[in-house]
């Protein structure tokens, strides 16, 4: 890979994770669980942080073009800043406010960008698989020649869309990249320990469709892995499965301590550090450490931008409240 | 025509006119088992009659990526009682992507969801759940009770661009009625099946024509009976029922449903609580829908029921 190519993916994973430490920043007394209380926060409700997960979107989204789409999931930040959604509408959309994507009507589990393919974050475990499927089935129908990636956790390879949804691809030999981004847990609880099997790749090959396993927190092996992937459905050859293994190194929600597991496994974990693992590539590119400070300098800066504009956007007016639901039988809400 | 090929006419009608139109469901491609898609595939083709594996969580969740990219899906459910499966896609996907991504999308699908009581299909096949449909914000819910219904009712559907829960009754897919093309019926528009000024009846699907029987009865008893079809309900038509009600200060509600936490709870409150007027509502007892025909029998509204309320 180019040392260029690598700078860009260092870079939106570097945004990334500066958006993930202030959402969560801003999160602290958000929400009322895992014995935390309620306090005047900025990000409300459960906040699902993807931090140290950001080579998976980076590395498939740099393959993707702007008419092609994703589907996302409740984790689902890394993913819509990787498909190229500006930072200052998500981080209003997490402040609630009007001039967020979804006018505050989302938040973190449902953003959305569709003017750059982002079909929507899912506040529910595999439903994007189903969507995913049926949007591909509309290129195929419409002649389009756009692909979706769509993106799930280890957690919803136990639950029957994922089933359904696979299979439906390969019979219609549907443009989707399946994506696992495997975290290790489904919520709260070792995703091995609920999972019968060997797993989500043959899962998916036992369908027949093929697939590559790569490590997940390796922004190059996740690139590569997702460019032969795409390549292939590209040529027409249907459904393709990539299982990127990466890491949850945050709880399952913002203010989960993540206290039921190992010190030690989280402590291993940090040492795979997908943004760490990248420095160490640049050093064969000739690359310096300053160079990589600016850049992470530069992406923390555009957060804070964003936060910037964020505080100072308002909130939508109540009215706001009763739009967007259905035009038949609009104004009929008793 | 029949109902059932009513609802075909006006599906066939609306892929001719848009390509965007699309149906997706188990067995589509051989006419459907009630027959209600019969030839759409050799005119239009595998690609937009499409064949789906029995997957009613992914037949439903697709629409709604199809819906999402562009397209206009028919959602084939065969029985409503199996789009139970593919509640997370039409409650929580369908109905709440508009809302939810701030109107950036919209989600125009047409979910056929057959109701009804259905010789001897048991409790499995035969369930009415219009009601747990009118409660989900997003959704539209329709339940046409005449061939004409079926066609106009389909194509406003249709036409919409809101997710809409059809709701065709097993029962009926064999009643012959005229159908004509161009009469317009708009969704949340009921109907005056029957004009009267003693009480008014409001029902629909297949329990209009209980009704109809039992308001024959009763004019030959002296009670003169208004009987409104409410066709669609949500956005149910307040104003039509209102104003009868208003007229004839008598409210009975009759549906096929379960009567407890039933749609005419909900009319019957809110005609209760605008006009103060003696409401009353009829559904089945809250029993599961018996296989044998005395327990069948049970589960649905009598006539007799019926019209001992109409007597008061």
């Amino acid at each position: 890979m180019s040392a260029d190519r690598l700078l860009s993916l260092f870079h939106t994973m570097a945004r990334i994770r500066a958006f993930e430490n202030a959402a969560e920043e801003a999160s602290s007394g958000g929400v009322a669980a895992f014995g935390s209380t309620l306090g005047a926060a900025k990000v409300r409700g459960p906040l699902h942080l993807s931090t140290g997960q950001e080579a998976v979107p980076v590395g498939v989204c740099a393959n993707l073009a702007a008419g092609d789409a994703i589907t996302s999931t409740h984790r689902g930040h890394g993913h819509t800043i990787a498909k190229g959604a500006s930072l200052e509408p998500m981080m209003c959309e997490l402040f609630g406010r009007a001039t967020g994507f979804n006018g505050g009507k989302g938040g973190s589990m449902h953003i959305a960008d569709f003017s750059v393919g982002m079909l929507g974050a899912n506040g529910v475990v595999a439903a994007g698989i189903p969507i995913a499927v049926g949007a591909a089935h509309a290129y195929r129908i419409t002649g389009s020649k756009a692909v979706i990636a769509c993106f799930f956790g280890d957690g919803a390879i136990n639950r029957g869309p994922f089933l359904e949804g696979l299979n439906w691809a390969k019979i219609h030999v549907l443009p989707v990249l399946f994506v696992c981004e495997d975290n290790r847990y489904s919520a709260m609880t070792s995703t091995d320990a609920m999972t019968a099997g060997p797993g989500a790749l043959a899962r998916a090959e036992s369908l027949g469709i093929a697939g590559l396993a790569c490590d997940g927190n390796d922004v190059e092996a996740v690139h590569d892995a997702a460019a032969e992937l795409l390549g292939r459905i590209r040529r027409g050859e249907g459904p393709q499965f990539l299982h990127a293994i990466t890491y949850r190194v945050k709880g399952h929600v913002s203010v989960d301590p993540a206290a039921y597991r190992d010190r030690c496994e989280l402590a291993r974990a940090l040492e795979q550090d997908p943004l760490a693992l990248a420095r160490e590539r640049f050093s064969a590119h000739g690359i310096a450490a300053a160079e990589l400070d600016r850049i992470v300098a530069q992406a923390e800066a555009e957060v804070a931008q964003a936060l910037r504009a964020a505080a100072a956007a308002p909130f939508p007016d109540g009215e706001a409240a009763y739009t967007d639901i259905q035009d038949t039988g609009a104004g009929q809400w008793q | 025509m029949t109902y059932a090929q009513a609802g075909r006419a006006a599906l066939a009608q609306a892929m001719r006119a848009d390509q965007r139109v699309v149906a997706l469901g188990e067995d589509v491609g051989r006419g459907g088992i009630f027959g209600q898609y019969q030839g759409l595939a050799d005119e239009f083709g595998p690609a937009r009659v499409i064949d789906a594996p029995i997957s009613e969580a992914t037949i439903m969740g697709a629409a709604v990526g199809m819906a999402l990219a562009g397209l206009k899906p028919v959602v084939e459910m065969r029985v409503a009682d199996f789009a139970l499966c593919a509640m997370d896609e039409l409650v929580n996907q369908a109905a709440k992507a508009r809302y939810m991504f701030g109107g950036q999308a919209r989600v125009p699908l047409v979910a056929r969801l057959p109701i009804g009581i259905w010789s001897g299909a048991a409790a499995q096949h035969g369930q009415s759940f219009e009601a747990w449909f009118a409660h989900v914000p997003g959704l539209v819910v329709v339940a046409p009770a005449t061939p004409q219904d079926n066609f106009t009712l389909l194509q406003a559907s249709l036409a919409c661009g809101d997710p809409v829960v059809y709701m065709e009754h097993k029962e009926l897919w064999g009643l012959q009625g005229e159908v004509q093309a161009a009469q317009p019926a708009p969704l949340g528009r009921a109907r005056i099946a029957r004009e009267g000024k003693d009480v008014t009846l409001v029902t629909w699907s297949r329990a209009l024509h209980v009704a109809l029987a039992c308001a024959q009865d009763a004019a030959a008893a002296g009670i003169s009976v208004e009987v409104i079809d409410l066709r669609t309900i949500w956005p149910w038509d307040r104003e039509a029922v209102l104003q009868s009600a208003a007229k004839t200060r008598r409210l009975l509600v009759v549906h096929e449903a379960v009567r407890a936490a039933g749609f005419g709870a909900e009319i019957a409150a809110t005609v209760a609580e605008e006009l103060g007027i003696p409401v009353r509502r009829l559904g089945g007892p809250r029993i599961p829908v018996g296989y044998s025909r005395p327990l069948e029998d049970e589960a649905r509204v009598s006539m007799e029921t019926i019209q001992q309320a109409l007597r008061g």
